[in-house]
């Protein structure tokens, strides 16, 4: 369950990215968040893995209060929350197949497990045969895949992504949602950012829509 | 526990892989350290090869009581039942003339007394105390003075004393010699791990937004620091080596003139191991500090 109470994001410098915003979303529920650019919606998802703070109001995941987690154990919070960034802030220092390894290393599973998880994850993006090139190699939708596939491997309950078909042609976007949608199946809570309203119109998925830092449909 | 070593492990071959990625200054900053730890621990080997040779003339102290050239055995056989009587000796002995040329010889110098015709040695007594007590010495020695027949009373301590004076000094020397080198090392180390986050700002980053916690992160920087103090320690060693192979052989020669034999020893097992330790020691511990200081603005 993830539950935003009244929350309002001010950035340094005074500018306010989200006002009094109240959301629930049930685990297991897939929503869809739209919105004009600088409406507030990569704020929105970075709240939840406490990458950023809100200024005021609460953020609650499966009954915790984000903004009251120390240090020590954020990082545990994060550990159950795929998340695919705006920017997909891949390593380009090592090839695919450790990229989409690191959150199974960080979660301290044994080798030979991890290696069979990362296996599958390439092949459900459709990149397997390739974990030996670097992300510098690939396209940008390749790219985006590397990072879809780095956020489920360690199969979360939430799943967060920030326009994860920004650069995927028509078809490969389709494939990402319907990867989405099963994650979504097997009970994943998803949350997905994007500006494409016809992307997961099949599953009449709930659609939540920010516009000047507020909820105007929920 | 297996995932502990495993985690461990794993932050080592990462911190090895970083420091064989950039050989050129990993070189460098291990020579730095090397020959920042070589001064102290080459200076304690030389005062343990001094002290050595000290232990080696000289056991305990004793009392060198040296007999008029002109006295002969009626004066030796008088002072010999006054030191009977001295109930502080622990033991005294007679050295004829004759016996201590003869140990002079034995001792390397034969050549120099074969151009002597006669035998410049006085008869002496050798003489050990009960304990070891420097007042007890001026005392025993004042008064020994005033026998007849005595030419000369010394106190072979003297020089042991002024010499383990000297080597404590030395010993101070070489710890304070440490203590501020082993700054260098830390600071080296401090400024390579801050060069190492810049570096690995974006792993850092992304490893932390996949719920690397600070333990994991910080892993690899403590073995890295680690392993190049180890580096400093091993070129330290080698330095140190590399010194005495230098110099056994002029200092064997300049012994030799003297007529004594000297060989140089090099730190043994626990000194190597104490040497790359204490380097170890000190990589981790700046790598300790720069991780708390350039980690949160990361
Ligand atoms: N770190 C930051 N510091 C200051 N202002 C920020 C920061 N991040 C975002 N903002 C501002 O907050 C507002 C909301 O940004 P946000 O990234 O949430 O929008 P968005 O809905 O994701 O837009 P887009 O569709 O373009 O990605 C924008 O006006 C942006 O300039
Ligand atoms: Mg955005």
């Amino acid at each position: 369950m993830i539950v935003f109470d009244n929350v309002a994001k001010q950035y340094p410098g005074g500018y306010t990215a989200l006002d009094g915003v109240s959301l629930k979303i049930a685990p297991g529920e897939l929503v869809v968040l739209s919105g004009h650019s600088g409406a507030g919606k990569s704020t929105l998802l970075k709240l939840i893995p406490a990458i950023e703070h809100p200024s005021s109001g609460t953020v609650w995941i499966n009954d915790q209060d984000v903004s009251r987690l120390s240090r020590r154990a954020i990082p545990y919070l994060r550990r159950n929350i795929g998340l695919v960034l705006q920017e997909s802030r891949l390593l380009f220092d090592r090839p695919v197949y450790d990229n989409i390894l690191l959150p199974l290393v960080i979660n301290g599973h044994p080798p030979g497990d991890a290696a069979r998880r990362v296996a599958a994850a390439l092949d459900l993006v459709g990149l397997y045969g390739r974990e030996k090139e670097y992300p510098a190699g690939l396209s940008g939708g390749e790219q985006q895949r590397v990072a879809i596939a780095r956020a489920f491997v360690n199969r979360p309950s939430i799943l967060i992504a920030d326009e994860p078909t920004a650069h995927l042609d028509p078809a490969y976007a389709a494939e990402i949602a319907d990867l989405f949608k099963s994650f979504n199946s097997a009970g994943v809570t998803v949350l997905v950012v994007t500006h494409d309203a016809a992307l997961f119109r099949q599953w009449t998925p709930r659609r939540v829509i920010l516009a000047h830092g507020r909820l105007v449909e929920t | 526990m297996r995932n502990w070593l495993y985690l461990h492990s794993r932050a080592f071959k990462q911190a090895f892989a970083r420091l064989a990625g950039q050989p050129l200054g990993t070189l460098l900053s291990a020579l730095v350290m090397g020959i920042a730890l070589a001064l102290p621990a080459g200076g304690y080997i030389l005062l343990d090869n001094v002290a050595a040779l000290a232990r080696g003339v000289s056991g305990t102290p004793e009392i060198s009581l040296f007999l008029d050239s002109g006295a002969g055995p009626a004066e030796a056989a008088l002072i010999e039942d006054r030191l009977q009587s001295e109930p502080e000796l622990a033991s005294f002995r007679f050295v004829p003339r004759e016996e201590a040329l003869q140990q002079l010889e034995n001792s390397g110098l034969k050549d120099v007394l074969d151009g002597i015709a006669v035998n410049p040695l006085p008869d002496a007594f050798i003489i050990t105390l009960r304990r070891e007590d420097p007042a007890l010495f001026e005392a025993l020695s004042a008064r020994m003075r005033d026998w007849p027949g005595v030419e000369l009373v010394q106190l072979d301590s003297a020089w042991v004393k002024r010499l383990s004076a000297l080597l404590e000094l030395g010993r101070t020397v070489v710890l304070v010699l440490a203590g501020v080198l082993g700054l260098t090392l830390v600071i080296v180390t401090f400024n390579t791990i801050r060069l190492q986050i810049l570096t690995q700002k974006s792993e850092i980053e992304v490893s932390r937004l996949l719920g690397a916690t600070d333990r994991f992160i910080r892993r690899p920087f403590y073995w890295f620091g680690s392993l190049q103090g180890i580096l400093g320690g091993l070129i330290a060693l080698a330095a140190v080596w590399g010194g005495i192979v230098v110099l056994t052989a002029p200092v064997a020669a300049l012994a030799e003139t003297y007529g004594v034999m000297i060989v140089l020893a090099g730190p043994g097992w626990v000194e190597s191991l104490a040497v790359i330790a204490f380097a170890a020691f000190l990589g981790w511990m700046g790598a300790a500090i720069s991780v708390r200081r350039h980690l949160a603005a990361v």
